[in-house]
């Protein structure tokens, strides 16, 4: 496969932070790639050097062979780029927005505007072409601000957080235009604090935790290890912390572990018997009010990878990586 | 032809979002009007006094013009990120920041045109040298925008701009003989006016207006083009240094 970004000890300090340390990867053309991490943990910095807005302290990136550091103006031609804040101009409409955006690529008047047309028609935003920016809904902006990211049909396609902060409709119908996207060609690396949607999009992820890449695998290798594991989440009133020392040695093929003094998750490599499971803990004191088998998924591997809890990536959603 | 497919545009979209707005044009014309009937009424010369304030009243319409602009045109677009569409875009960033003053250029010398049209007015334009008043008023328009670019890039927020601003221009109004020769300033602030673009422009415009400069207006024309190319020059480099870091 031909890669299209070349990542090489990707490094940026800022003062005594280090915001992103010796980052290495490679970004194959036609592939869905996602950044996954937490808040502050060195996405958009990654992404900003990538495309120019950011010089790193050490290492370099080339996109599409492009040295990025030397000739940012010949890679810039490469992408599109949709930051993780709408930033079109609110005095604009939509469709001026679009074709202002077009004219930064130098395309011409009638092809700029039938491209606008197009896009405003695809992301369902026909009837808001004329009205001004400013007036749009988040998800409405956060539909028009890729729209313009994608104006001049760039064959990489950088995304910051796309879904954060809006509603659930705007989420879901961005989502399957990345996806879309994606079926249509385009390399997209996109940056994400939601594990489902990478999941649910991503041909390849990497795990950054503080600055350093800890995983970067295809999410069926990821998923590998667990995609046989047989998981039980047994919700509890009470007494889960005496419960789960018995249940080990009652249980001892089942691993344990109690999230928040509430949630018992059981995990092992067979199915697990759910009725001798809750039989036991009540026996042992445990207040039973729910069970449910749970469908192994990236959000376990990220927690063994990282050793963060999900509700840590979630808690960070509205901050900037 | 595609880069300058994206000069003008962004030209034209500045002069569209910002220039043409009702604030603005009526600052554009009230401010100059402002200036003209306050020195007018100040001097107590009637008529007489038109043509020799002139040359004041158009720098000083041409400086305020532009270095107001530039605050919201490259500060405001800054702080809320849409200037970052721009350093992405495959143009550069020389002709960015062209076509990004470019506007403000354009306003000032319509600035400039309003004292000139009251003046034409109230009395006789004879014996003026246009041409070189029209060379001064498109130099001043330069110099004052690229100060403006300058102080612009050297903050991050509008504020901050307008603030930096006033420092730099009331004192230059009192400095490079707008209104007062330099010849009258204290010994130990002539350097000081020397060193303001605003004097060499000026000094053109007395030349052209009442045959009054007080440098040769070749040195006049080399000094305030040296300010433009240093100006421009040390934004581009406080861009490269600040904003993409």
């Amino acid at each position: 496969m031909e890669r299209i970004i070349a990542a090489e000890a990707l490094s940026k300090k800022f003062n005594d932070v280090q915001a992103v340390d010796q980052v290495t990867f490679d970004l194959f053309k036609g592939e869905l790639f996602g950044f996954l991490g937490p808040n502050g943990a060195g996405k958009t910095t990654t992404i900003k050097m990538l495309t120019g807005l950011a010089r790193p302290t050490d290492g370099t990136a080339w996109i599409d062979g492009v040295d990025i550091s030397k000739e940012p103006k010949n890679a810039q031609r490469l992408m599109g780029v949709v930051p993780d804040e709408s930033n079109l101009y609110p005095e604009l409409t939509g469709f001026e927005n679009l074709v202002f955006c077009a004219s930064l690529y130098g395309m011409h008047r009638e092809e700029r505007r039938i491209r606008a047309r197009d896009l405003l028609d695809m992301f369902d935003l026909n009837a808001a072409a004329d009205r001004k920016f400013e007036t749009y809904s988040k998800g409405m902006k956060r539909k028009l601000t890729i729209a313009a990211g994608i104006i001049h049909n760039p064959p990489l396609l950088f995304l910051d957080e796309p879904t954060t902060g809006i509603d659930v409709a705007s989420a879901r119908q961005i989502r399957t235009m990345i996806s879309d996207l994606h079926n249509s060609g385009t390399t997209i690396f996109l940056t994400t604090h939601y594990i489902e949607e990478a999941e649910r999009l991503c041909d390849r992820i990497a795990f950054i935790v503080d600055g350093r890449i800890i995983r970067n695998a295809p999410v069926s290798e990821l998923l590998q290890p667990i995609k046989n594991d047989h998981i039980l989440e047994i919700s509890v009133l009470s007494g889960s912390e005496k419960a789960e020392s018995s249940v080990a040695e009652k249980f001892p093929e089942y691993t344990v572990e109690t999230r928040a003094g509430q949630t018992m998750r059981f995990r092992a490599k067979t199915t697990i018997a759910v009725a001798p499971l809750i039989n036991h803990l009540e026996a042992s004191g445990a207040e039973v009010l729910d069970a449910r088998r749970i469908v192994p998924s990236l959000e376990d591997v990220f927690v063994q990878v990282t050793g963060l809890e999900k509700a840590e990536m979630e808690n960070s959603r509205n901050g900037k990586g | 032809m595609k880069k300058w497919t994206a000069f003008f545009n962004i030209l034209l979209k500045d002069i569209r979002a910002y220039y043409l707005k009702p604030p603005n044009i009526s600052w554009g014309i009230i401010f100059p009007l402002a200036w003209t009937g306050m020195f007018f009424i100040r001097s107590g010369q009637g008529l007489d006094s038109i043509r020799s304030l002139l040359p004041g009243v158009v720098s000083i319409s041409i400086l305020f013009g532009t270095t107001s602009m530039l605050a919201v045109t490259v500060t405001f677009e800054k702080k809320n990120a849409s200037f970052d569409r721009l350093l992405l875009s495959p143009i550069s960033l020389e002709l960015l920041m062209l076509a990004k003053t470019s506007g403000a250029i354009l306003f000032g010398m319509m600035n400039a045109l309003v004292p000139i049209g009251m003046a034409a007015f109230f009395t006789q334009l004879s014996g003026f040298e246009w041409g070189s008043i029209l060379a001064a008023i498109l130099l001043i328009a330069i110099a004052s925008t690229f100060m403006g670019l300058f102080i612009a890039v050297s903050v991050s927020e509008v504020f901050e701009a307008q603030t930096f601003s006033n420092f730099i221009r009331f004192p230059m109004i009192f400095l490079c003989g707008l209104f007062f020769p330099i010849a009258n300033l204290p010994n130990f602030l002539r350097p000081l006016a020397y060193a303001l673009p605003l004097t060499y422009g000026t000094d053109i415009l007395h030349g052209a207006i009442l045959s009054e400069n007080m440098l040769p207006l070749w040195l006049d024309f080399i000094a305030i083009t040296v300010f433009c190319v240093l100006l421009f020059v040390v934004s581009l480099r406080n861009v490269h240094r600040k904003w993409i870091v």
